[in-house]
């Protein structure tokens, strides 16, 4: 019982981080109907650049803020560079684009800051674990750094102006010009903040898994299934797809096919949910009258 | 005084298909402009045109202004206000939030907040159905929606795309008489566009009508009511 707990617990605050980088995917997929395949490679950039910043000397929290801000406007770059001419491409390029785009960050990556594997701190008290024995300090620390995250970004979305836009923006493009919303910019500003978001969940995965230009390949695909349980079209659900993921990665990980397996658990996860229930757990189900 | 819209020899379309062949028509300040036409006449393609919303060629003048080839958000941004073809609701948002999104552009927080309160006094329903997903309104509902919204926005000239379309006859008339007290009251200047005919004669000052592309009738709403064999021919009552 008490193994069973400590899973839980630690595959909520797993989960935290695949909930995270799949609201991320979920922004994206709202407003261009395709998955950013690049968001994982995004997000370990932007490790990158929090670990070179604190490297350079800078505290962690002022490296963690400047990294979430340069994250931000490459998002918009990348998508006013790279998507924006791909705006009305058929799918199989814009498919094209985003492997493209995974490859080239991963390769660059690579060059610029090598493949070896390396450390990436922490800023939460090690030593000795808390809930007699149940998390780590890290662990707890990005539970709670996601969760004001998410709160925040649920906030803005819900209560300010900008936040209705981007919503209306991606909703309904035609309408939403027609009332003056800018919709290439709310689209880029989605970049933004999916990119934004992914740097946190990067930064607060790499102490765990270590920085190397391939960590997020598996979040990402933790995160994937996260979404695509809670539903690809419904950012809570996809936040709380990516929570019952990290659970139930743990414990099928302790009790069932073992840590080596793990990634399995979120492939079959992908395939039942794309066989049984296509639209997720949570899916949008809008009521219309056409 | 001259006109608040001008287009002149407007032509527009779809990649290849032509559908308007240079048009002239104006809107007046004040008062409301009817557009009338058979299915497929390029009445929508006429608001889109004005929009920004297809490619198009000629001129439109708004206020003394050039707004032809300009983006749609740039058009709305000088009081363009157009209750689309299908109402073009966001059927995911809240009611509240699809009049939010009218006032968009808006930075007169107590100004709009008196005209939430007037939009209440012509569709009282709308603060009903506040909090309900918009989608889930009737297609009446939709209607009065569509035109709250386009109200909020505060606008020079208010497109109108069919708001009887698919409505029940005493919704239809809910809905006109309800413009009736808009165009007295709002100072907007109001195309539009109608399957309905006589209803839009009624309480149109000036009207228009389209025939595949070229505008064949324009003058009085009234005397174009009044004449016989324009009703036979082009208006079929
Ligand atoms: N998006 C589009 N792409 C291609 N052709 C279009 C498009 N929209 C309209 N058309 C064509 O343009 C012509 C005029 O259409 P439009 O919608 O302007 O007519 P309308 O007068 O509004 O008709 P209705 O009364 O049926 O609404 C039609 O032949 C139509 O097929
Ligand atoms: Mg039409």
């Amino acid at each position: 019982m008490e193994g069973v707990l400590h899973q839980v617990l630690s595959g909520i605050a797993s989960g935290g981080i695949y909930a995270s980088v799949a609201l991320a995917l979920v922004m994206i997929y709202q407003a261009t109907h395709h998955v950013n395949f690049a968001q994982g490679e995004m997000a370990t950039l932007s490790t990158y650049i929090a670990l070179t910043l604190i490297n350079a000397g800078l505290p962690y929290w002022i490296a963690f803020l400047v990294t979430v801000v340069v994250s931000f406007i490459l998002g918009i770059l990348i998508e006013r560079i790279l998507m924006r001419p791909m705006m009305d491409a058929p799918v199989l390029a814009s498919v094209g684009v985003f492997i493209g785009l995974l490859l080239i960050i991963n390769s660059s990556t690579g060059w610029m800051f090598d493949y070896m594997i390396k450390t990436f701190p922490t800023p939460f008290p090690g030593g000795p674990l808390l809930f007699s024995g149940y998390l780590s300090g890290h662990e707890l620390g990005a539970f709670v750094v996601t969760l004001v995250v998410l709160t925040a970004v649920y906030l803005f979305f819900r209560h300010t102006k900008l936040g209705l836009a981007m919503r209306a923006a991606a909703f309904n493009p035609v309408s939403s010009r027609l009332v003056g919303v800018r919709v290439g910019w709310m689209l880029a500003l989605g970049w933004g903040l999916a990119a934004a978001i992914g740097a946190v969940g990067g930064m607060m995965v790499a102490p765990i898994v270590y920085l190397d230009p391939n960590m997020m390949a598996g979040i990402l695909l933790y995160a994937f299934a996260g979404a695509l349980l809670g539903g690809i079209d419904n950012p809570l659900g996809a936040v709380l797809g990516g929570f019952a993921v990290g659970i139930i990665e743990n414990l099928a990980g302790a009790y069932l096919v073992g840590t080596e397996l793990k990634l399995t658990v979120a492939l079959i996860i992908i395939v039942a949910v794309l066989v049984v229930k296509p639209s997720g757990l949570f899916g949008r189900t809008v009521l219309s009258r056409v | 005084m001259p006109a608040l819209l001008e287009a002149t020899s407007l032509h527009a379309g779809y990649g290849e298909t032509r559908v308007l062949h240079g048009i002239d028509f104006a809107v007046e300040q004040g008062g409301v402009t009817a557009l009338l036409g058979a299915n497929g006449a390029g009445k929508t393609t006429t608001l889109r045109a004005i929009c920004g919303m297809v490619r198009t060629s000629g001129q439109i003048v708004l206020g003394g202004e050039r707004i032809d080839g300009k983006p749609t958000e740039d058009i709305v941004q000088r009081g363009v206000a157009h209750v689309p073809d299908g109402r073009g609701t966001f059927v995911e948002l809240t009611v509240e939030e699809n009049l939010r999104l009218g006032a968009y552009i808006r930075k007169d927080r107590a100004g709009v907040s008196r005209d939430f309160e007037r939009m209440f006094g012509y569709f009282p329903r709308l603060r009903e159905r506040y909090r309900q997903q918009a989608g889930t309104l009737s297609g009446g509902e939709q209607q009065m929606l569509a035109i709250a919204r386009a109200l909020l926005l505060g606008p020079k000239l208010l497109l109108l795309d069919e708001p009887s379309f698919g409505l029940a006859p005493l919704i239809v008339q809910e809905i006109f008489d309800i413009m009736h007290r808009i165009r007295e009251d709002e100072g907007v200047s109001i195309l539009l566009v109608e399957q309905n005919a006589s209803l839009a004669l009624e309480i149109a000052e000036h009207a228009y009508l389209l025939e595949t592309g070229r505008i064949v009738v324009s003058g009085p709403a009234a005397e174009i009511g009044r004449d016989e064999s324009i009703r036979r021919s082009y208006l079929g009552y």
